[in-house]
């Protein structure tokens, strides 16, 4: 684990999205703290131009309500949202890329099968359809995004399991009599975790993107300011004051960036032939 | 240096990337290669010998570099040739065989095809006299039906035939050298006698100078002129074929040759009256794959009616080419695959009708050693928990087996501090050791040896068999030893079986079969393994 911190910190994309993602989950957890005020309140007349005004360097938005508050906010709501949905995701599909990849067969056709069912569905619609029947909240956003980005995790465990079914050494534990549960926990997911890590990275970025177009439409949790609501809420003024859909877009862009950067990173920190050279 | 040498290495010096085990792949490496001469230069794994035949292509992986020396072709030196130079160069001039003719050949096209684009590569001849000379090549490699052969992709031929595939692009353009890197290696010892013979027919032929890269003496013994030795990158001995194999100078080819093992089995004391270790009755697989909608469906017959039985003590060795099965009775014995029909008995106890955990606990009285020591033990997991966990998972507690995992580490002769250190720190013997190690700890009464010895260099296969030997004497053990080299089979087996297309053709004592063998696929088999007639001699 160590060997693999070090040579992503040795990796410049990976050490720039490292610093970016740092810097947005700093935001995230003191940010509300150094600014009390609630992103949600009125402080200054609308429109206001970033830089206008001293204590309000990226302006507010149509209601008067201050940008800067709003991306703070913002921060942790994403962040969490993508998060939290990814680990669901994992929750789900790991174990079914598992299952359908050790036994193969019946169960793994099946199993196989019920990840098709969802993947042909086109996710953001079904995503959509999910937030709008189950109430937009925060805990129904995260749900419908781990529905709908699960699949892709679940077939790429089971091509890992597949290959990795038949190497000597997961006979040789069957050979000494190890259980399929033990199997697949020590010697199978251990190996196959590499290009699960990097997915996981980029299915935050898709996570935090997914949020943001949910919001934008207007499906956001009502109660929780987001970068999506605010590219959203301001995009019919975009001509007269674009400073308040530009910095929650770039806000979003660079902590998609980022994470990109990390999982780009991490691909070559596991990849063990070029991690033991330490390039 | 003889005047009339196609190529004259003079003291090449290539370094290695630092960090690696040593400063130089190939340290000081001087030969001519003669027309109409085969050079052999043999090593072991790690020895630099593929690096010198890279270096002769201008193939050298990006983090190697010549350092010093010199490579002579027609006067110009090789070393400082640009990107152009050698596109012209290679293919022309020289040409290369390598190793595995299914990676080396492109999947998604036609053999004709592939060797036409040699011509097309040097801008000669129209598309239609490049087919003409494809398909005269072919013939010349001796590919059977050479019309069909054109339009037929490699994954249609078998590995012979895509080798002479190979050798045939190789030839195209007449170069004046071919290096031909281990070409023989991954063929079946029938399949290898011949396309060595084609080798050397073609190179008379077309007087060409040969480079042929080996880590086998017996290939030597069958085709060298010139031998070069060459040992962690430098020479140690070098001369005509004759000289170096019946009276070599350094201690080093001397202990190599030693290694090699011979055809004459060692006596061995008769068994007498034994109980059955392991009774196997007329195993059956056949593996089916469906063909799709169009075609009819596969089917292969890995074993048909096998049975024998393995007594007390007993090492019984099961032999074949590749795809005979051998294999997979092996599998099928641990319950790896399941059979078809047929039943495996453990001394007193039916093998074959237990599932669950009742399969699970009897699989500790059967233990496998596996082929490839770099598959074979997960890269993740430590040495001191790849032997324990069998133990464990039999309800050993966690501190008993760690002894016991430090016992057995010095018993296959390696350090007790090895438990903490993981796979990728060991050599390619050092692994097989812990794989043994692995199937020990479970004190099995018979251990099933999938070419347990056939990945590892002559010198540590010697050291590993005799190991296997030793601690089967020592523990009492009953051993099925599954092996595609009849010389390794030769000095470990008390009787030998001979499979042929999932079928045992012939099951004898070890010293009958090998001077009187009945089958005719048996004497085949025997005739065709390299070096017979000089290891005959010298035994």
């Amino acid at each position: 684990m160590r060997q693999i911190s070090r040579t992503l910190l040795r990796h410049p994309g990976g050490l720039i999205g490292l610093v970016i993602l740092a810097i947005a989950i700093a935001v995230a957890l003191f940010g509300p703290e150094l600014f009390p005020t609630s992103p949600w309140r009125m402080v200054q007349r609308p429109f206001l131009p970033p830089f206008a005004v001293k204590g309000f360097p990226l302006g507010t938005d149509a209601l008067g309500r201050d940008v800067l508050a709003g991306i703070i906010y913002g921060a942790r709501v994403s962040l969490l949202v993508g998060l939290v949905s990814t680990l669901a995701a994992l929750a789900v599909g790991i174990p079914v890329g598992a299952v359908a990849g050790y036994f193969g067969g019946r169960t793994g056709d099946a199993l196989m099968r019920f990840t098709e069912f969802f993947q042909t569905v086109p996710s953001f619609a079904l995503a959509i359809v999910l937030v709008a029947i189950l109430q937009p909240s925060i805990v129904s956003i995260v749900l419908a995004i781990a529905i709908v980005s699960w699949p892709p995790v679940a077939r790429l465990v089971r091509g890992e399991v597949l290959s990795l079914r038949t190497r000597e050494y997961v006979q040789a534990a069957i050979v000494t009599g190890q259980s399929h549960r033990w199997i697949i926990w020590r010697e199978i997911l251990p190996n196959a975790l590499s290009p699960v890590i990097v997915l996981a990275s980029l299915m935050v970025a898709t996570a935090i993107l997914l949020e943001s177009s949910l919001s934008f439409l207007g499906l956001g949790d009502p109660n929780l300011m987001s970068w999506g609501y605010m590219v959203g809420a301001g995009r019919t003024v975009i001509r007269q004051a674009w400073w308040i859909t530009v910095f929650p877009g770039i806000a979003i862009l660079l902590s998609v960036l980022a994470l990109n950067l990390i999982g780009e990173g991490l691909n070559d920190a596991l990849n063990p032939r070029l991690n033991k050279d330490g390039r | 240096m003889s005047p009339d040498a196609a190529v004259t290495i003079k003291e090449l010096k290539i370094a290695l990337p630092a960090g690696a085990d040593r400063a130089h792949a190939v340290d000081g490496v001087s030969f001519d290669l003669v027309p109409g001469k085969i050079l052999c230069v043999v090593g072991e794994s790690g020895s630099g010998k593929s690096m010198c035949a890279h270096a002769l292509m201008g193939l050298l992986p990006d983090n190697v570099k010549p350092v010093s020396g010199e490579i002579l072709f027609e006067g110009q030196d090789l070393l400082k040739l640009d990107a152009t130079g050698w596109l012209a160069l290679r293919g022309r001039h020289i040409a290369m065989v390598f190793q595995e003719p299914m990676t080396a050949l492109n999947p998604l096209m036609r053999i004709g095809d592939q060797i036409a684009e040699m011509f097309e590569a040097h801008d000669l001849l129209s598309p239609k006299g490049r087919r003409q000379k494809a398909l005269g090549l072919l013939r010349e490699v001796g590919l059977p039906d050479p019309e069909r052969s054109m339009r037929a992709y490699p994954h249609q031929l078998s590995g012979g035939q895509r080798q002479r595939a190979m050798i045939a692009m190789a030839l195209a353009l007449e170069p004046a050298v071919l290096v031909a890197d281990e070409p023989t290696t991954a063929l079946d010892v029938t399949t290898q006698a011949q396309i060595l013979k084609l080798i050397r027919d073609l190179q008379r032929r077309h007087n060409m100078a040969v480079m042929f890269i080996t880590h086998d003496f017996g290939v030597v013994s069958d085709i060298a002129d010139t031998v070069v030795v060459l040992q962690h990158g430098k020479v140690v001995e070098q001369g005509a074929a004759d000289e170096v194999l019946s009276r070599p100078q350094a201690a080093y080819t001397r202990a190599l040759l030693a290694a090699v093992p011979t055809m004459q089995p060692p006596p061995r004391a008769p068994l007498g009256n034994r109980a059955k270790a392991v009774e196997v009755i007329g195993l059956d697989k056949t593996y089916v794959s469906s063909g799709g909608w169009f075609q009819p469906e596969r089917r292969v017959q890995a074993a048909k009616e096998v049975s024998f039985t393995v007594l007390q003590g007993e090492t019984v060795g099961l032999v074949g080419e590749s795809g005979s099965g051998k294999s997979s009775v092996a599998r099928l014995i641990m319950r790896l695959i399941e059979a078809d029909r047929g039943t495996v008995r453990i001394s007193d106890t039916d093998f074959t009708v237990m599932s669950g955990k009742e399969l699970r606990s009897a699989r500790s009285r059967i233990q496998m050693i596996f082929q490839d020591p770099f598959a074979s033990l997960n890269p993740r997991r430590k040495v001191g928990n790849i032997i324990t966990d069998g133990p464990i998972a039999h309800g050993t507690d966690p501190k008993t087996a760690r002894e016991r995992a430090r016992e057995l580490l010095e018993l296959v002769g390696l350090n007790a501090n090895a438990l903490d250190r993981y796979p990728h720190e060991f050599s390619g013997g050092q692994r097989q050791r812990i794989g043994i190690a692995r199937a020990l700890a479970l004190e099995p009464e018979i251990i099933v040896a999938d070419e347990a010895v056939s990945a590892l260099d002559v010198s540590v296969q010697a050291q590993v068999l005799k190991l296997l030997e030793d601690l089967k004497a020592r523990l009492g053990l009953s051993m099925l030893f599954i092996t595609h080299d009849l010389r390794v089979a030769a000095q470990i087996c008390d009787r030998i079986a001979v499979m042929q297309r999932g079928a045992i053709v012939e099951l004898k004592a070890t010293a009958a079969l090998f001077s009187a063998p009945e089958h005719p696929y048996t004497r085949e088999l025997l005739a065709a393994v390299p070096g017979r007639t000089a290891s005959s001699q010298a035994a």
